[in-house]
């Protein structure tokens, strides 16, 4: 198992070195660099630019190198934990992102046990009453899920929440709560703010999830145990849930990696509608204000958020499922 | 004594032993399009889809003829004005398709306007008729219309947005750009995941491995924030139309990992197959040997695969339009129209700025059963 674990980490080194490969293309893709264009942007507005500060900037994300030095100093500078300097917020990095990539990860987290809570019962059904009114009904609304844009479901959810029970709108807590100390009543604000996103978000990874779930529960019913258990006359109840279920349980774990990257991407956006104080509105800003810095970071942030819950699933998933850490050691 | 051999003289006929009923025979000699085509019909979800999507395509060919005003056309004295339903009977009489005219008023508490339906004016559509003027196309001047608002009246079956304008000639012209895009982004992903996954395929060794590599890594990464920062790269000073192909190319840069994957994992068994190697040895090039003897072999599973990615396309369009970071006006795509939807008070106030959602929800959801139905037809021999 440890092994197995640290040959997992081990692999996810490459793929991290890669996604920071494209992150900083992605970075230096506008013409010139950041401190022109802030420059500029400084001039234009009529302000004085520090030279002093513009100097060291330069000389400390060595702007002045060639290309292959500049990435090396960025990589290296994050593992160190300098991401970089934000010049919207003229903070570093670090102290822009703070909470909220932890929001960002509360929202994941409860979308994905929300999308699990809606998809484990739906899919079991779907495959239990193949090709039924029900699973025609169900598999329906799911794909209505998929295909209305998010961040128009928020929001419309947002105005009803707003009309029907006074949901203040947008953020994440009602505004008296923003700046007091936690407290019961403001956890309790956080709750009634948190399930619109959650659902919004969760909605468009359903869909997906039901039919994988499905189509992975169909396979198994289909096999000769459940067969044989029929035939010795176990109830269908706990038949299902004695055998098949408990396979397709793994597969529950496992998708997590094809879910993660969806609910991210949609918590981006739906945080851009709701005015939420997770890392999508500033992603947004930096991105259109063309911080790079700071946008850079968040991608890798995302990016890393991503992988890791990938690892974290895989390694629920070899400690749940034998076959994967043996099959994956005889290699 | 043993009995004579004997042999018929008479001509061997293979086919009197085993005939074939004239339905078998059809179904044997039929290529593997027409099978594909008899099993996609008996799909009947799938064929409905189809040709809603058919007509959706169709009707961008004639936008300017279906939509009853023009894209820009700004009816100033009708801001924010809600849609106008079409009628059939005034007062127990038939009339045939009419609209109720429209009176003004300003609510001054909350500066709203309003326009109350005014029961006396009844105001017969116009069908085939001169209507605003257009370039068919940008190439020539034309009038003709399949509807027109009522003389001297206003036709705005989906209401107009805060300048005026017709959300239902918005929405047609719209879709033009809309499901485009889907199908451009398509074709670039097609070529990228094609000669991608199939160097990966073909070769295998480090090539197939680094770009798995690869692959994995985009997959791991969150779409939209990706999509987010490289069109938030493009220059401001391109032209719509240059952002339109850019947009296009950067939904296509995310897109060909799943169509590579599945070149990829085809080839590397196809190639093991005997006539790969007796292509070989007759000295074709791989570019030959995947393109001529191994991708029409999966070619169907390709474009089934391929239809069931635009989807996400159209929607990453109209996310990034809604963000501001996509199209930009005067370029109308229904991201562009939705867009202005972004505020609250636009669900409360004017909830018709919100109908481009609908068609965006069709496209998708027949473009997923369509594009399901295909799948299922691809493998016609199963």
């Amino acid at each position: 198992m440890l092994t197995y674990i640290l040959r997992r980490i081990l692999t996810m080194i490459p793929t991290l070195l890669v996604i920071s490969v494209l992150v900083f293309v992605i970075i230096q893709l506008p013409p010139g660099d950041y401190l022109e264009s802030h420059i500029a942007e400084l001039q234009s507005q009529g302000e004085s630019v520090d030279e002093q500060k513009i100097a060291f900037l330069r000389e400390q994300y060595g702007l002045d190198k060639p290309m292959p030095q500049q990435y090396l100093k960025w990589l290296f500078g994050m593992l160190q934990g300098d991401f970089g300097y934000s010049f919207e917020y003229e903070l570093p990095v670090t102290e822009v992102v703070g909470d909220r990539l932890f929001l960002t990860v509360l929202i994941s987290i409860a979308t994905i046990l929300f999308t699990w809570m809606i998809a484990f019962p739906i899919g079991i059904y779907s495959a239990t009453h193949q090709y039924s009114w029900g699973d025609y009904g169900l598999s329906t609304l799911g794909f209505l899920g998929l295909a209305t844009p998010n961040f128009l479901l928020a929001l419309v959810m947002l105005y009803f929440a707003n009309v029907y029970f006074g949901t203040s709108i947008g953020g994440l807590m009602d505004p008296e709560y923003i700046d007091a100390p936690w407290s019961v009543d403001k956890l309790i604000s956080i709750l009634e703010h948190l399930w619109i996103p959650v659902v919004v978000i969760g909605t468009s990874g359903t869909a997906g999830m039901i039919r994988r779930l499905r189509a992975n529960l169909l396979d198994e019913l289909q096999k000769q145990y459940v067969i044989t258990g029929r035939a010795k006359g176990l109830p269908p109840g706990k038949l299902l849930a004695k055998y098949p279920l408990r396979v397709a349980l793994n597969f529950f774990v496992a998708d997590i990696g094809n879910l993660l990257p969806t609910v991210i991407s949609g918590a981006e956006i739906v945080a851009v509608v709701m005015s939420l104080p997770t890392t999508g509105p500033i992603l947004l800003s930096a991105l259109q204000s063309q911080d790079m810095y700071l946008a850079g970071s968040f991608l890798m942030f995302l990016a890393l958020l991503t992988v890791f819950g990938v690892l974290v699933s895989d390694i629920a998933l070899a400690m749940l499922d034998p076959r994967i850490r043996l099959g994956g050691g005889s290699k | 004594m043993s009995t004579p051999h004997f042999v018929s003289r008479e001509p061997f006929d293979p086919h009197s032993i085993e005939a074939l009923t004239p339905a078998q025979e059809r179904y044997y000699r039929a290529s593997q399009w027409q099978l594909m085509w008899w099993k996609l019909r008996r799909h009947r979800l799938a064929v409905i889809c189809g040709v809603i999507l058919a007509l959706n395509y169709a009707s961008i060919m004639f936008s300017e003829v279906i939509a009853p005003y023009n894209l820009h056309t700004r009816n100033t004295e009708f801001i924010y004005s809600p849609p106008q339903s079409i009628h059939l009977f005034h007062e127990g009489e038939f009339i045939g398709p009419f609209v109720y005219g429209r009176d003004y008023e300003l609510d001054m508490d909350i500066l709203k306007r309003n326009y109350p339906e005014n029961r006396n004016l009844v105001q017969p559509l116009r069908f085939f008729c001169q209507g605003d003027s257009y370039r068919f196309w940008g190439l020539f001047e034309a009038r003709f219309h399949l509807v027109c608002p009522p003389e001297n009246g206003t036709f705005f079956l989906l209401g107009t947005d805060r300048l005026g304008r017709d959300m239902f000639s918005r929405i047609t012209y719209g879709a033009r750009i809309s499901l485009t895009i889907g199908l451009v982004g398509i074709i670039i992903s097609f070529a990228f995941g094609i000669v991608i996954g199939g160097l990966a395929g073909y070769y295998g060794g480090w090539v197939d491995a680094s770009v798995q590599r690869l692959i994995e890594v985009i997959r791991s990464f969150p779409e939209l924030p990706l999509w987010m920062a490289l069109s938030a790269v493009l220059p401001v000073n391109w032209s719509p139309i240059l952002i339109f192909f850019g947009i296009t190319v950067i939904l296509a840069l995310l897109d060909w990992t799943g169509l590579a994957r599945a070149v990829r994992s085809k080839l590397l068994s196809l190639r093991e197959e005997d006539y790969c190697s007796a292509a070989e040895l007759m000295g074709a090039k791989p570019g030959r040997i995947i393109g001529r003897h191994l991708l029409p072999g999966f070619m169907s599973h390709l474009i089934a695969s391929a239809t069931l990615s635009v989807p996400a396309m159209i929607l990453g369009e109209t996310a990034l339009s809604f963000l501001g970071l996509g199209l930009r006006p005067p370029v109308t795509s229904w991201g562009v129209l939705l867009n202005e939807a972004q505020n609250i008070n636009v669900v409360a106030l004017y909830p018709w700025l919100l109908y481009p959602v609908v068609p965006v929800v069709l496209v998708i959801l027949t473009f997923n059963f369509f594009g399901d139905g295909l799948r299922d037809a691809a493998d016609p021999y199963k």
